[in-house]
């Protein structure tokens, strides 16, 4: 009875909105991930996109452009962390710790003039009737364009990664890094490109959360986005659709837990907003228990620095 | 064509000549950002790196504070660069550090308000069983179902700090104050109490036991079995196979000798520095220290230096805040620039710049 | 070494005590100042202190400063420092504030919504965020048209409990069929989370929002929907210019200035404030057009009387939520029942987390 005040195409269109952002951030990631990198500095790569992008659509009027604005403050952070670890092979995890604590810091710095101002409202994509089919039109069909083209980047990293030549090198990369170097792969070229790929990628989403989601600047807004998003990529057992799968399972249990408690359904609400990170514990364990690590997919060079000796 | 090779052996000298240059380097690259600021730089510089050890107003208090800030992250860190070496990632001690510190805090919180001289000694086996426990739950899952410690232990940091916010405002909420959250103080309830063991030195049973897990480290690293274990394990985890390494064993002791050290810490702060259980009790240590361990080079001695050297900015960093009106967002950055600059010059250590004709990648 | 020297020697210049005339008041933040809510909330006051002393104060601040050690050792480095009078801007610092309270007897403490008092020279000072919490209530069951209001809040404590308990009643009082829908997000700050949780509300019906959680996004969110809502903290009118109704403005600068004043006149004495209205501590936000002229009229009413002290919002008959008697008929909450509230009032149907 009291249940019925839950609609399902609304909480399929919230969980969407919800999950946008670490989806960016996550498909990026795996990216970086499958080229062998593990870069922790995500957060600090949504934040800058976060700040970046909302300065940019705020000066420039466009949302678009401030979206674009994002990809690049968010690659900027990148390359400093491809910088560190490519050319003068740092520690991965110590980098991307201090890539998160720089971010944090720079964008309190820049955005301190940004706080308090409304950004430009992007417009919902007008899917003209799609948008009016029952159930359907309200849960898929009444989105801005974010929403969609994070879908679509699923699919693009999916095939490259699987048909392309370039994803096969990139996996060969992750997988076996001398080999690949033996086979005359720039395995430095390879993983700077996919990490920059992978900070605009963070960026992007950090500017759905400013941009759209909020739509504010404020610092520290991210508020762990980019944590969660390193946890999608181990859940999704780096495969994207998985990635996908796994951000709007989370996106899923935030949205549900809001609209129990609305709908004054007596849950313990401090122990319930555990369960996000207990039901990805629970999934990890499911998918790598019994089988090895090949099944697990992980890439074997991951978070192993790679020096060409000869 | 500037190509990197690889020293036989790494460099004494860069390896103490380092951390210097990338302390001048950030002194320097900081100085900009401040006089960007509108700030002097040079006063903002000496408020950061000198003020807190030899100002004469501040130095008497601030050197007891600089052993106060940095204990927790060195007694972490050494925990945490065991595994680093064997290559066992636990990046979860901030998780582990809150239980600890909710166990060593239930300890007391359940004798209150008896006096005994065995309740201290209770709650600090109490702390480090609490952070070994936690640190269990990645290192079973690892070992029985292969599941990725990185991410478990990560993932356990937001459970535990959702577990301590419902304490502090469940479970171990003061009785005496209903309505509010956080736990009775335990520096006002003496038999709990991690007070200073010599009146103004800082010293407190944490500094304590950051020296003894120093010293501990030093010892088993480079004389013990183990120690030799856990460095093969790290550098050919094939050959230490062979060699009969139990992987299994070393993922439950790194795992578990890391998780009791943060669970000690947190007991030390909670029962001393930190004073009671908050929703807001955790403040990073767990994460910091993971910085520290690399600034260290996962050395026990190293360890030491870094974890004094990250203390000075924060208590420096609020003097100037403080002295010069210099944005906290600044300090935050000047302390990204210190680290980037101590891990990017760390190549050196290992690796020397050649100028070579050609371009062969 | 000799650099070292003249370091030593300069930070010894630089700490000299201030010039006599001049008075040091110190700030420590839980958060940044650009926030735009809480801390943000206390450094507009301070500004405006500064403003209204010229010269004559210095003022200094630390911003995101953690509870614990952290916080002891700002206090004490400002101590250090020659600084007169401390504010500490939040609930938490307070057994810190009692710690170096005692080893500085001169210096005044002035500890924000706390309660720990050890020490002749910690002030303690809270607003009564109830009473505009009534007004809202009001507001909100006098325009709601789904008899529905979303709430959004953030820990169960004290201060949040009673917030909802007072807009509750003010809506019961004049809209019988009021339902609140309750939310709490346990955090004081996460834009995306208050976003989701002000589009579940309205999903579920509820055409009015209320929070007491730091950011702007919910009245953004309002505003998109074409729903109504309530700012926190400032006038958050620029973030939903139709959405926002009015707003609890936290106004700490007239009580600011009296202490920095006590301080100068060397009158200050420690004292336990609780101020509402009648000490412009807390303000409504200027009322939306939209609402009717009779409601602004109401409202301003309301402030008016709770100001004048001839209405307490909460006055009995007030029974708990399972029914048993709080408030005899005519009688007045005792503040200590306020400070301590842990239980809903009769009429909410949502259970208050344990």
């Amino acid at each position: 009875m009291i249940l019925g005040s839950i609609n399902p195409a609304v909480l399929m269109a919230a969980l969407m909105v919800a999950a946008t952002p670490i989806l960016l951030a996550a498909i990026g990631e795996l990216v970086v991930e499958k080229s062998g990198v593990l870069n922790l500095g995500v957060e600090g790569m949504m934040i800058m996109g976060a700040c970046i992008g909302f300065i940019v659509a705020v000066n420039t009027g466009s949302p678009l452009i401030g979206f674009a604005g994002a990809a690049l403050g968010g690659m900027a952070l990148a390359l400093l962390f491809a910088l560190l670890t490519q050319a003068l092979m740092t520690n991965q995890v110590a980098s991307g710790l201090a890539l998160t604590l720089f971010g944090l810091g720079l964008t309190a710095l820049l955005g301190q003039q940004y706080v308090g101002i409304t950004p430009p409202r992007t417009p919902r994509l007008d899917l003209g009737p799609l948008a009016e089919i029952p159930f359907f039109g309200r849960a898929f069909f009444r989105h801005d364009i974010v929403v969609y083209l994070s879908i679509l980047l699923v699919g693009a990293v999916w095939w490259f990664l699987k048909y392309s030549r370039a994803g096969m090198i990139l996996r060969a990369v992750g997988e076996n890094h001398d080999a690949a170097h033996a086979l005359g792969y720039s395995v430095k070229r390879v993983r700077l490109l996919a990490i920059v790929f992978g900070g605009a990628c963070a960026g992007l989403g950090g500017a759905y959360l400013s941009l759209i989601r909020v739509p504010q600047w404020t610092e520290g807004m991210t508020v762990g986005a980019g944590w969660i998003a390193l946890a999608l990529v181990v859940f999704a057992s780096w495969r994207p659709w998985r990635a996908l799968a796994g951000a709007y399972l989370f996106g899923g249990v935030v949205v549900l837990q809001l609209n129990l408690q609305a709908a004054g359904v007596r849950i313990p609400v401090e122990y319930l907003s555990m369960s996000p990170y207990l039901i990805t514990i629970l999934v990890l364990v499911i998918i790598s228990s019994g089988k090895g690590r090949g099944s697990l997919n992980a890439p074997g060079s991951l978070n192993r620095p790679f020096h060409a000796s000869s | 064509m500037i190509r990197l090779e690889k020293r036989k052996q790494p460099s004494r000298f860069w390896r103490i000549a380092n951390p210097f240059l990338a302390v001048a380097l950030t002194m320097l690259a900081g100085g900009v950002m401040f006089a960007a600021l509108g700030k002097d730089p040079l006063v903002a510089i000496r408020l950061i790196f000198f003020d807190p050890i030899f100002s004469e107003t501040f130095a008497s208090y601030s050197r007891p504070q600089l052993l106060i800030k940095s204990a927790p992250l060195i007694l972490i860190a050494v925990g945490l660069a065991i595994g680093f070496k064997a290559g066992i990632w636990n990046i979860g001690a901030e998780g582990q550090y809150i239980i600890g510190a909710l166990f060593g805090a239930g300890v007391a919180l359940a004798f209150f308000p008896q006096p005994g001289w065995y309740i201290f000694p209770l709650m600090v086996i109490a702390g480090a069983f609490g952070g070994f426990l936690w640190a269990m739950i990645p290192a079973i899952l690892k070992t029985r179902f292969n599941t990725n410690e990185i991410l478990v232990s990560l993932l356990l940091v937001y459970v535990a700090e959702r577990i301590l916010a419902a304490m502090a405002l469940g479970l171990m909420r003061n009785p005496d104050q209903p309505g509010f959250p956080g736990s009775r103080d335990l520096r006002r309830y003496e038999a709990a109490h991690n007070a200073e063991l010599f009146a103004n030195t800082g010293i407190h049973w944490g500094v304590v036991a950051a020296l003894i897990a120093v010293i501990f480290a030093y010892v088993m690293m480079t004389r013990h079995m183990l120690g030799f274990h856990v460095q093969l394990a790290g550098q050919a985890p094939r050959a230490a196979r062979f060699g009969g390494v139990s992987p299994t064993r070393l993922v439950v002791i790194c795992l578990g000798i890391s998780g009791a050290l943060a669970g000690l810490a947190g007991m030390f702060e909670v029962s001393g520095p930190g004073g009671q259980v908050r929703i807001e009790f955790a403040s990073g240590y767990g994460f910091t220290a993971i910085i520290v361990a690399f600034l260290g080079r996962l050395n026990p001695l190293g360890i030491v230096f870094a974890g004094l050297l990250l203390g000075l900015t924060y208590i420096g960093g609020e003097l100037s805040q403080m002295m010069l009106q210099i944005p906290g967002a600044a300090i935050q950055v000047f302390q990204g620039m210190l680290l980037f600059f101590l891990l990017a010059l760390d190549f050196q250590t290992n690796y020397r710049i050649r100028l070579t004709k050609g371009a062969r990648a | 070494m000799k650099k070292l020297l003249t370091a030593a020697v300069l930070s010894a210049a630089l700490a000299t005590p201030a010039l006599a005339d001049t008075t040091k008041a110190g700030f420590i933040y839980i958060g940044p100042v650009g926030d735009f809510g809480w801390t943000a909330g206390h450094d507009r006051a301070r500004r405006e202190m500064a403003e209204h002393f010229g010269d004559a104060v210095e003022t200094t601040i630390v911003e995101n400063v953690d509870y614990g050690a952290d916080a002891e050792r700002v206090m004490t480095q400002m101590a250090l420092s020659g600084t007169d009078v401390i504010f500490a801007a939040s609930f938490g610092y307070g057994p810190d504030v009692n710690a170096v309270a005692g080893r500085f007897p001169n210096v005044a403490f002035q500890h924000a919504t706390g309660y720990i008092q050890d020490h002749p020279n910690i002030s303690l000072y809270d607003a009564r965020f109830y009473e505009g919490r009534a007004v809202l209530g009001h507001i909100a069951g006098k325009m709601t048209e789904t008899n529905t209001v979303g709430y959004i809040a953030s820990f169960p404590i004290p201060a949040v409990i009673a917030g909802i308990n007072s807009a509750y009643l003010h809506a019961k009082a004049v809209n019988p069929d009021i339902q609140f829908r309750i939310i709490w997000t346990y955090s004081w700050f996460d834009p995306a989370l208050e976003a989701d949780a002000a589009e579940t509300l309205i999903e579920q019906g509820a055409d009015v929002i209320m929070q007491h959680t730091d950011s702007t996004a919910a009245i953004r969110v309002a505003e998109d929907a074409g729903v109504m809502a309530f700012g926190q903290a400032s006038d958050m009118t620029q973030f939903g210019p139709n959405a926002h109704l009015t707003a609890i403005v936290d106004r700490w600068a007239p009580y600011y200035i009296s202490r920095v004043q006590a301080v100068i006149d060397g009158t200050w004495e420690a004292q336990n404030s609780w101020l509402g209205f009648a000490d412009g501590i807390i303000e409504m936000a200027p009322w939306n057009d939209r609402m009717p002229a009779e409601l602004q009229a109401e409202a301003d009413a309301l402030v008016a009387a709770i100001a004048a002290g001839e209405y307490h919002p909460f006055t009995g008959p007030i029974n708990r939520q399972d029914g048993t008697p709080w408030l005899a008929e005519g009688e007045v909450a005792p503040d200590g029942d306020l400070a301590t509230m842990d239980f809903y009032v009769e009429g909410i149907t949502a259970d208050l987390p344990n």
